[in-house]
């Protein structure tokens, strides 16, 4: 009987909090493209916060993730064998996302609790498992190894305090992605938060691709790989051809 | 000016480069070497991919040495049955060489093992050259004949062949072996193998200083050239994009090496290779020894 009582609440009481306040946003550009001079680009994410009835009291916060495709990775570790530093351990980690980005309202810890962001996946360390193994003693260092890494090459971002709130209602920040960025289809989350809960999310999709040269050469080295390879090597000896040629005539005149 | 490489995935400067293809292709020019032992390891410092470096690296080295091989041609300092002789070696090596890498690769410790033979190769190669070639030098200023060995083991291998260019009749047996030798080291370390190549030249096959820089250029186009079709058909790792800029920076900064290379004397060269060789190779044994500052890598193919 008391489950049952617990259960009519829960539904009783998700669809109202979910109601109770919603976001409507959007992103500055759907699709980015890469071509040659590509440098990198920004993503500008805004939006408001729909009520169909006064605001509560508690602190509102906005989170906004954009991740991009996961891959399988390796992780190693050196450990110093005969004096020389070498890869003793290696762990597998799948679904470890290409670029993560994460801005907030305000300090992390404030916006959302700890509570909603294991549930939820929010910031980078949830983001990130790799199993445990029977023979490795310490596979979260090999975790915290990636989010370290990938943090120092710009590829994992925590943004705190970048979000801006205007009365409580509209929101806007602008995410940088890196010119190192791997093709896919990236995603835009956006969690509203009241006093550290999750009250209301949004997703988008932002789709990353090369394009023009960038996307014909990339198609043709894997589609047919023995012209793309003679194809180098013609530019290979031309250039070398060329060059030769050309210092041959400046040396004579 | 920054350029996005379609295969490496990442944004660089077009100008360093250039100006990376040039400095390798002015060493490429003087020694004789194609200088993918000093470009690699350059590229992983700018944030190319080692695969990618590796392979596209393999590429340039392709153009250089064309831009190097005819200078030296007009010169008639290349020995072309010589060459022939070690390329039938060095072609069979690079493909037992990448099915090697494949293997080594497989179990994880294919980075380990291609600096250890970089540390071990450049070592005993750039010590053993350093002593000689300061001997040769200090004997040149006494003004003493060179001593120069007539006779070795291999001079008592059979099938002899002459081999006018060089001044020599010997077996092929040595020159395959060695171009086998090469050839397996080469797909290893991603290199054109010109380093290994002209010393075991000069002093296992006993060639004139004179024609080891253009035979050596010679045979390593197509060892290169064999190499870089393997990479973009099986690792789909060569980026044109790269190899362009690096290939306009290397000839003609192999044209410019080639010509000091003629100015200066074949014992000083020989000097500045050794002491270029013995550097890399304590640069890269220090990696080894000095704990890294990050002792985890990220791999992300298989």
């Amino acid at each position: 009987m008391l489950r049952l009582i617990l259960i009519l609440t829960v539904l009783l009481a998700l669809p109202a909090r979910a109601q109770q306040e919603q976001i409507v946003a959007g992103l500055s550009q759907n699709r980015v493209a890469i071509d040659t001079t590509f440098v990198g680009s920004e993503i500008l994410v805004f939006g408001a916060v729909k009520r169909d009835r006064p605001a509560p009291d508690s602190e509102l916060g906005v989170v906004i993730v954009i991740e991009g495709p996961t891959e399988t990775v390796t992780v190693r570790r050196k450990e110093r064998r005969f004096g020389i530093w070498i890869n003793t351990e290696e762990v597998h980690a799948s679904n470890v996302p290409s670029f993560y980005a994460v801005a907030t309202s305000a300090a992390f810890d404030d916006v959302v609790n700890e509570e909603a962001n294991t549930r939820r996946l929010v910031s980078i360390d949830e983001a990130i498992w790799i199993l445990d193994r029977p023979d490795i003693a310490d596979t979260q260092a090999f975790a915290d190894a990636v989010i370290r890494i990938r943090e120092e090459a710009d590829l994992y971002t925590l943004k705190e305090d970048t979000i801006k709130l205007d009365e409580a209602t509209l929101f806007s920040t602008a995410v940088q992605l890196p010119s190192n960025l791997v093709e896919g289809l990236y995603t835009a989350r956006i969690y509203l938060t009241r006093g550290g809960f999750i009250v209301s999310d949004h997703i988008s999709y932002v789709s990353v691709q090369k394009v023009g040269l960038e996307r014909w050469l990339y198609n043709l080295a894997h589609d047919q790989p023995v012209w793309y390879g003679l194809l180098s090597l013609a530019i290979a000896i031309a250039a070398g051809y060329g060059a030769s040629t050309a210092f041959r005539m400046l040396s004579r005149s | 000016m920054q350029i996005y490489l379609p295969i490496a995935e990442v944004s660089v400067n077009a100008f360093l480069l250039l100006g990376l293809g040039g400095l390798v292709g002015v060493l490429s020019g003087m020694f004789g070497v194609g200088g993918g032992f000093l470009m690699t390891p350059l590229l992983f410092m700018i944030g190319i991919p080692p695969a990618v470096a590796v392979a596209t690296g393999t590429n340039q080295i392709v153009a250089s040495s064309v831009s190097g091989v005819l200078a030296h041609l007009r010169r008639k300092t290349v020995d072309l049955k010589m060459g022939t002789v070690l390329l039938s070696g060095g072609l069979v090596g690079a493909a037992a060489g990448v099915q090697l890498f494949a293997y080594l690769r497989s179990i994880g410790q294919v980075d380990l093992l291609v600096t250890l033979s970089y540390v071990v190769f450049l070592g005993i190669i750039g010590t053993l050259m350093l002593i000689e070639s300061v001997g040769a030098l200090l004997r040149s200023r006494r003004m003493a004949a060179p001593k120069r060995k007539k006779h070795n083991w291999v001079h008592n291998l059979p099938i002899k062949a002459k081999f006018r260019t060089s001044g020599l009749y010997i077996s092929v047996i040595p020159p395959v072996l060695v171009g086998f030798g090469v050839g397996v080291l080469s797909a290893i370390m991603g290199v054109g193998g010109g380093f290994i190549m002209v010393p075991a030249m000069i002093y296992i096959l006993g060639m004139p200083t004179k024609v080891v820089v253009g035979t050596s250029l010679f045979q390593i186009i197509f060892v290169a050239a064999f190499t870089t079709l393997m990479h973009a058909y099986e690792n789909h790792t060569v980026d044109i994009g790269l190899a362009v800029l690096l290939i306009i920076g290397g000839v003609i900064g192999a044209q410019v090496g080639t010509r000091i290379g003629l100015r200066i004397k074949a014992e000083q060269t020989r000097i500045l290779l050794a002491l270029l060789v013995v550097g890399v190779c304590l640069n890269l044994a220090l990696g080894l020894l000095i704990e890294p500052s990050e002792l985890y890598s990220i791999g992300t193919e298989g």
